[in-house]
Order: C-alpha cells, then sequence, then structure tokens
C-alpha cells in the first residue's frame, strides 16, 4: 500500500512527499501555519507559511522568522504537491490547510469554529478525501447559544457594573476572544481598556490593516477613575494577580466555552461565566465533517475517543491520532509540570481554551 | 419557576457572602409565601420524594436527547451532574411555563401515584416546557440531589433580614420535620411558631477544631495563649458516634440525629429511658454501641445505621446506648441562656435518678488542673475509643450552630502511612472532569494491595498536576476508572481501622484524607499492609456489613 500523503510524526504532522509539516512542534525546515496560536506556531523552524493576516501577530510573536504568506484560494506548490489555505473562522487569520498530490486531497483543519464571529473570515468547508480535524468541544453537551446573545448579556452585564460604580473585568486570550469580544462590545455604555498583552496583539492586528474598534493601553498613569467607568480586556493569565486587583471593586467576567459546565464555572470562581469559544460545538463539528463528504477522518486533540466512536457508528471511518495540540484534557494542566512549582498566578493560565491559547497569554 | 432558577443561576455566580444574601433577600421579596417555604425546604435539605426512579429519568431522557446510551454515559463523565447532563442534552424546549415552583413540587408529588405511562408522559412534557437553567433547576428536585452551595446561615440572615427576626429563632423554627404543604410562612414568621410542634429540636451548638483549619497539633502553650486559665474549662472525651437530640414533650419522644434526620425508631434501646424522663426534657449527646459499659469502635453502629428493619442478630451485637452531655430544656423551659455548669448540674440531676443507667449514661469530667496535664491525657484517646477531647467554657450558654469561641474540639492526630496511588476516577460537581478521585496502595510483598479511596486533602493547583499525571500514565480504563502507572506517593491520614472481609486488604479505612503529597517519597519506599495491620485494634470484630 502506498504511503499516505500526509502522516503523524514526532515532530508534527508531515508530508514526505512534500517534504513540510503543518503546524509542527519541533524544529523542522519548512512549517506551514494553520494559525499564530503558541501551540500551532511554534519558534524555530527555519520557514514558515500562513495567511497574511497572521503576518504581523507571527513576527511579534516568534520574531525574525522566515515567513511568507499567502491568500485564501491561493495555492503555493512544494515539490509537486498543492497547498491551499482556506477561512478556519477560528480566529483572524486562521486557515484550513489543503494539500493535494495526484488527485488525492487532504484538509488540516487547525481550530475552527463555524459560526461567523463578525471578525475572522467565516468557516468554509472544504472537499476532501481525508480530513484532520480538531474536536476540543466533542461532546454533545456543548451546543453555543449565537453569539448575540452572549454579546447581549455581556453588555448588559458591563450597563449594570457601571450604574453600580464598579469596574468591569472581561477576561479572554490575546488573540482572537479579545477582539471578537472588543468588536461586539457596546462603546456606547463606555471606554475599552487593554491589558499590554491583547494591546500589543491588537497593534499587530492593526499593522496587519484589521480594524479594530478603539481601545486605551493601561499604563501607570492611566487613571483609576477613568478605567472604572469602562471595561478591562484582560488574558485569563492576569487573573489573581497584583495588576488586576488594583482595579477593585470589580466584577469579572471569562468568556469560553468550556461555561458551559456548571463544575468548570464554579472552578474558574468568575462572577460571571461566558459560554463563548472560538471552537466548533458538537453540531458545528459534525456538520462540518459532514460537509467534506471525506472518506476517512483523523481526530487531533478533544474528546477525540468517543467522538471517534460516534463518528464511526454514523458511518464515518475515523480514528484518533496523537498530536501536541492543546486539548479538552489539557485544559485543567496546562503549564503545569511535575517538576516546576507552579505559582499561584502561573496556574491561572488554565484559564486558556486550548493548550496553547493559554500558554500565549503569558508572553 | 424562573424565579427559583434564576435564584439558583444567581447564586452560582457569585462567591461573595454579601451579593448572597443580597439575590436571597431578593429571592424572598417577589415570589409568594408558598414558594418561600418551598425554597426553604429544598435549601435546608427537605426535598420531596423521588417520585419516579431514576433508571427510568434516564432513560427517558437518553431517548428524548436521541443519542446512543454510551454517548450519554461519556457525557455524564465530563459533566459530573446527572440532572444537568440531561438538561444540555435534551432539545430546547418548545414553550414556557408560568406555573411556580409549588405547583410543579405539587406535580411531582402528585405524579409519585400515577401509571408509568403517565409518568413518562408528565415528564416529557414538563421537559420541554423548561428553559435549559429550569430544566437543570427541575431534575435536582425531581432525582432529589438538590443541593446548594449557600450554607443554611445565610439562607436564614437573608430571612432574617427580610423579617426582622432574630437569626437565632428562625434557625430553631425551621428544625424538625416540617414540609413546606403543612407549616407556613406566617406560622414560621409568627411569634408562636416555634412552639407548635412538641418534635422540634434545638439547633445543635457545634464545635470548632482548636487547630483551626492546619493539621498542624496546638501546644499546651498555645492552647493557654488561646484559652487562657485551664480552670474556666471543662474537657470531657470526644465520642466518635451519631450525634443526637433527644426530646421528651407531652408523653411522646423524639431522637434526632445531627442530620436533622427523625430516628426515634432506629434505636428502640433508648425509648425507655426517654420515656421515664419528666416531661419538658431535651437532651443532646451521643449514641454509640456499646458492650460490657464501654463505647466500641464507630464501625459497630455503622453495621446498623442505614437498616430499614433492626433485626434480633443486629440489636444483640450492636446494642446502643448513650452518652449525654448537655441538657437544653427542662421542665418545658428553654434553658439554653444557662451556662455550662449550670446546665451540667441538671443533667446529673436527671441522669442520678434514671433506672436505665447503662443506657443513659453521662460523659465523665476529665479532671485535670493544667493544659499540659490535659495533653498528656489526650495522649489516652485512642484506649477510651474516643477522637479526642471537648473542651467547653464553663460559662458558656449554648449556641446555635458551628461558632468559635466556647466549645473546641481537640482532637487526636490521624493515623498515617504513605501510599502509592493506583486507580483515579474522575470528580463531581466543581471537580468535574477532572481526576480528583483517588485509590491508593500499599505493598503486600512485591504487590500492591488497595485499601483506601480519598477524594480530599489536595489544593487545587495539587490536583490539577495529579490530573495531568493521570492523563499521560493511564494503563488500563474501565469506564469511568483509570488505572494509573503506579508512581506518585501521598500521605494518607485516616481516624481508625478495622478488620473488613468486604476489601482485598481486608481492612476498611475509617474518614482517610490524603495529607500531603510525598514528593521525597519513591514508590517502593510505601509503607507495607504489615505496618496498616499493625495498627488494627485487637478487640475489633471484623465488618461484615453490606449496606455501609
Amino acid at each position: 500500500m502506498a504511503k499516505p500523503l500526509l502522516e503523524f510524526t514526532d515532530c508534527g504532522i508531515y508530508c514526505e512527499t512534500g517534504r513540510f509539516y503543518i503546524d509542527p512542534w519541533k524544529p523542522v525546515d519548512d512549517a506551514v501555519i494553520t494559525h499564530a496560536h503558541a501551540d500551532h506556531a511554534y519558534w524555530g523552524h527555519k520557514s514558515y507559511l500562513a495567511h497574511h493576516l497572521s503576518k504581523e501577530v507571527l513576527y511579534y510573536r516568534l520574531g525574525d522568522i522566515n515567513l511568507q504568506t499567502i491568500e485564501y484560494g491561493e495555492t503555493v506548490t512544494k515539490n509537486g504537491v498543492e497547498i491551499c489555505l482556506f477561512p478556519a473562522g477560528h480566529v483572524i487569520g486562521s486557515a484550513q490547510v489543503r494539500v493535494s498530490y495526484k488527485g488525492e486531497v487532504w484538509v488540516v483543519s487547525g481550530d475552527y469554529k463555524t459560526e461567523d464571529d463578525g471578525i475572522s473570515t467565516p468557516f468554509e468547508p472544504v472537499r476532501c478525501h481525508h480530513f484532520i480535524s480538531e474536536c476540543t468541544f466533542g461532546m454533545p453537551v456543548y451546543q453555543w447559544k449565537p453569539q448575540a446573545e452572549i454579546f447581549t448579556d455581556i453588555n448588559n452585564w458591563w450597563r449594570n457594573n457601571k450604574e453600580q460604580g464598579i469596574a468591569t473585568v472581561i477576561a479572554g486570550y490575546s488573540l482572537g476572544k479579545a477582539q471578537r469580544i472588543l468588536q461586539h462590545l457596546d462603546l456606547s455604555i463606555g471606554p475599552v481598556f487593554t491589558h499590554g498583552v491583547i494591546e500589543n496583539t491588537n497593534e499587530a492586528l492593526r499593522r496587519n490593516g484589521v480594524t479594530l474598534n478603539p481601545t486605551t493601553r493601561i499604563t501607570y498613569e492611566t487613571p483609576k477613575e477613568e478605567i472604572r467607568k469602562g471595561i478591562i480586556l484582560a488574558p485569563p493569565s492576569a487573573i489573581g494577580t497584583p495588576w488586576i486587583r488594583k482595579f477593585a471593586p470589580f466584577s469579572f467576567g471569562y468568556c469560553s466555552g468550556w461555561m458551559a459546565l456548571r463544575g468548570a464555572k464554579r472552578r474558574r470562581a468568575a462572577d460571571r461565566g461566558f459560554v463563548l469559544s472560538d471552537h466548533a460545538d458538537w453540531d458545528g463539528l459534525v456538520s462540518a465533517i459532514d460537509a467534506t463528504g471525506c472518506e476517512k477522518v483523523y481526530l487531533t486533540h478533544g474528546y477525540t475517543a468517543s467522538f471517534a466512536r460516534y463518528l464511526n457508528e454514523i458511518g464515518f471511518d475515523a480514528r484518533e491520532v496523537h498530536t501536541l495540540f492543546g486539548d479538552d484534557e489539557d485544559i485543567n494542566a496546562q503549564d503545569v509540570d511535575l517538576k516546576d512549582t507552579v505559582t499561584s498566578e502561573e496556574s491561572t493560565l488554565s484559564f486558556g481554551e486550548g493548550r496553547g491559547e493559554a500558554e500565549e497569554a503569558s508572553l | 419557576m424562573k424565579n427559583f432558577a434564576n435564584l439558583f443561576l444567581s447564586l452560582d455566580e457569585t462567591n461573595k457572602t454579601n451579593e448572597k444574601v443580597r439575590i436571597l433577600k431578593d429571592y424572598f421579596n417577589c415570589v409568594p409565601d408558598s414558594d418561600k417555604m418551598q425554597m426553604l425546604a429544598l435549601f435546608t435539605g427537605r426535598r420531596p420524594k423521588r417520585p419516579i426512579n431514576a433508571t427510568l429519568v434516564r432513560n427517558w431522557a437518553i431517548e428524548m436527547s436521541n443519542i446512543p446510551p454510551w454517548l450519554f454515559e461519556e457525557s455524564y463523565h465530563v459533566v459530573g451532574d446527572l440532572a444537568e447532563t440531561m438538561s444540555l442534552l435534551m432539545p430546547e424546549s418548545t414553550g414556557g411555563s408560568s406555573k411556580t415552583l409549588s405547583e410543579w413540587v405539587a406535580e411531582i408529588n402528585e405524579i409519585a401515584t400515577k401509571t408509568e405511562e403517565e409518568r413518562k408522559l408528565w415528564l416529557t412534557e414538563s421537559w420541554m416546557m423548561l428553559d435549559r437553567q429550569e430544566r437543570f433547576v427541575f431534575n435536582k428536585i425531581l432525582t432529589g440531589s438538590f443541593r446548594v452551595g449557600v450554607s443554611q446561615n445565610l439562607v436564614i440572615k437573608a430571612l432574617s433580614d427580610v423579617t426582622g427576626i432574630e437569626p437565632a429563632t428562625l434557625t430553631h423554627r425551621v428544625m424538625g420535620s416540617w414540609m413546606p404543604e403543612t407549616y407556613s410562612y406566617t406560622q414560621l414568621i409568627e411569634a408562636r411558631g416555634a412552639a407548635d410542634d412538641i418534635s422540634r429540636p434545638y439547633p445543635f451548638f457545634l464545635a470548632y477544631p482548636i487547630q483551626e483549619t492546619s493539621e498542624k497539633q496546638k501546644s499546651a502553650a498555645e492552647l493557654q495563649d488561646a484559652l487562657g486559665d485551664a480552670a474556666d474549662w471543662q474537657a470531657e472525651w470526644k465520642w466518635d458516634g451519631i450525634r443526637a437530640q433527644m426530646i421528651k414533650r407531652e408523653g411522646k419522644i423524639f431522637i434526632w440525629s445531627r442530620g436533622e434526620d427523625l430516628s426515634t425508631d432506629k434505636f428502640p434501646e433508648l425509648h425507655p429511658f426517654l420515656n421515664a424522663l419528666p416531661d419538658g426534657t431535651v437532651l443532646d449527646g451521643e449514641i454509640l454501641s456499646f458492650a460490657n459499659g464501654r463505647p466500641l469502635p464507630f464501625n459497630v453502629l455503622q453495621t446498623r445505621i442505614g437498616r430499614k428493619n433492626l433485626s434480633k442478630k443486629i440489636l444483640e451485637e450492636s446494642p446502643v446506648a448513650v452518652i449525654a452531655y448537655d441538657c437544653l430544656e427542662y421542665n418545658g423551659e428553654d434553658i439554653r441562656y444557662k451556662t455550662q455548669s449550670e446546665r451540667r448540674e441538671i443533667l446529673e440531676q436527671l441522669q442520678a435518678v434514671t433506672e436505665w443507667p447503662q443506657i443513659f449514661n453521662i460523659s465523665t469530667l476529665i479532671k485535670f488542673g493544667s493544659w499540659e496535664e490535659l495533653e498528656a491525657i489526650r495522649g489516652q484517646s485512642r484506649e477510651m475509643i474516643a477522637e479526642g477531647i471537648m473542651l467547653k467554657r464553663k460559662n458558656a450558654t449554648y449556641q446555635v450552630g458551628r461558632r468559635r469561641g466556647d466549645w473546641w474540639k481537640w482532637k487526636i492526630d490521624p493515623l498515617s502511612v504513605d501510599a502509592v496511588m493506583v486507580y483515579a476516577q474522575k470528580g463531581h460537581g466543581r471537580r468535574a472532569d477532572l481526576y480528583t478521585d483517588y485509590t491508593f496502595a500499599v505493598w503486600d510483598g512485591d504487590k500492591l494491595v488497595p485499601f483506601a479511596k480519598a477524594y480530599s486533602g489536595l489544593t487545587d493547583q495539587e490536583i490539577n498536576k495529579v490530573d495531568y499525571f493521570v492523563k499521560r500514565n493511564t494503563l488500563e480504563k474501565f469506564g469511568p476508572v483509570r488505572t494509573v502507572k503506579p508512581e506518585l506517593v501521598f500521605e494518607i491520614g485516616f481516624e481508625g481501622i478495622n478488620k473488613s472481609t468486604r476489601h482485598k486488604s481486608g481492612i476498611a479505612l475509617r474518614f482517610p484524607r490524603i495529607l500531603r503529597w510525598r514528593h521525597d517519597k519513591k514508590k517502593e519506599e510505601a509503607d507495607t499492609l504489615e505496618t496498616l495491620k499493625a495498627f488494627l485494634e485487637p478487640s475489633a470484630p471484623a465488618d461484615n456489613s453490606t449496606d455501609v
């Protein structure tokens, strides 16, 4: 039997014919990057290929890398293998990677969501033979409400806090969630203040030509009374730190798909948990997989075992594969190494939705 | 129901005490009186009887959610709560319902008498009328698993703010076996309300651990600093039985356990002496298994707890008696305002004239001249089958609930062994989807023998680390249980140990818990089964019960 076009190696998803990797986690010569989150875009590769809109964020995060960027739908050929990017709808600049060679088509989803968030280019299903999919929320208990409902709740909560004279802090990781929240806030309520990590990402995106709502970076000079009238966008890693405590009294809201479950919500001990995710929910995953018309599904991270079993029962040929992409099981333990002592501030990193998304917040 | 569902949601969303009280007050202020009582009943553990068997509810929920049963089970393990799992997996509701909480509870109570088909129809229709949050709370009530992260004290505080009645008075009035159908809000807030029910117990006064939240013991010198002169204190053994309040009023007797269960029938041995007490007497004490005038370890008593029928055999093998240590009502007068010493005197008088001194014992006062002396006496606790020593300030009144200041428990240090984690299971509630429940093993030759399960004792950070380890070091999966590579060593503390024929290890521990993670120990350095068995008390009989 001929070798498959893409295979799962110790370094990441590999195309031997094309001699490139997709989202590799060990340094390689040639890397195609689905999106700029830390568990997908590692440092140390000799060359990078990604979407235009990931450009400035990748430079900001990884420094002076050898980066080529392309548009959605644009094809790059490596050793006869065609590579083409399609929107994944996960965050700004996120892409699915379509790899084809002699009529055989593979698609690597990276992370994706099927709902149009109004800021990332909406997800597009791509026909393929082999679909490599995430399934972070691959359990039927995860079903998202339309984001309009969630943002109504968020804005009402902010308005209410302002009336009570307390500050509003909302946490979301710095690439993706932060901008998604920012673009849907009701700015008639007040101004938006940002933590430095988020503002750095905002600036990178603005350099990339993305139009974002106005924000003010919080510095030592920013008057506290001003901040109290507005909303503070903070990365999850800032929660519980002295930086955030100086805005007290405040109400703290946390946006994540994990907030769908009461247990997880109570564990995070946020004042408000908003169920807002940049990953597909159960129905989203099933419909996305169905829309590819694929013969085989490979599940990289999330509830892979049970989701694979379910897909097999409804007629797909699905199996789990092992990768280092952030998955559900890591969520409560990211950045936790048995050898290291974790300080209380570091432990708050477990707020992210995926492993990498939490890590990036500490940059 | 909307109000109640929102109450639940709002309480969930805050950890701040003041905020919780405000939310509770808002609720009391906006619902009809019948709902106030219904809420009070639910928040104080008075649930309606489960009208439909849990398996049926589960099966109907699976049918409605349109997923394979195994996936429902998997979802349940992720969510960690059956009521919530069901509410999440069912399709969105199709219509609203304006029924109040009391109306829903009334329906739940009525449906119990209907046929299975009628019940199924009612339940599926009800589910479709309720939104997700309402459905969750409804399921909680229906499956008899209603619990809430709010202490009764907070509910009482809010109710006190709303009614202007003292918290202690209200705490007393919500004691006992009332149900919202028979106890109205007006009765609750009326001045004479509490006296109406002759079975009503007083709120228990509970002691604080002297070392507070620390596992570290206090020294005699620290006690001197914290409590002052030893002469101001009365000391008794801390008995390990069932805390109970025994009432004799208007010719009737009532025995209440601390969990506010009316358990009069469970302890027939106590009836003769209680019946002989003067009317208007309430005693506080500990029920224990006794043999030859000596208390037996808790596991002997355990064999008869939870039994519906007390067979002759049980009564012979595990006879109970009382060690009384307080008197709360005498001659029909509430004497909780009297000092400890005064109440003790009354108790001694009552006990002096009993015809059943073998059953109606009285807690001996320990004679001691100084804290140093008492510290030495405390060392004999295990021989006394006691958990340590109780300290009560001689001039203290009998108070309501767990209060710092006048009653302290000075427990002995737990026994402990170093053990290896071998199995892990996901927790529930706040710990859902995290591996938090562990099974530990000790060495028996070159084999590891599991001997105890423990759920608590680690910090959230440590739990995260263990969870991370479990997920990466799973050897086998059996349903929700994972066999884990034996590597992590923990110090396991426990209060007592007994032989057991039901456990592979041949022993059963009382209150096992994790004292600390022994990062410094390799699995080879864990303790052996021999070490554990050396703790066994030679007199303790085997625990052969099946219903613990």
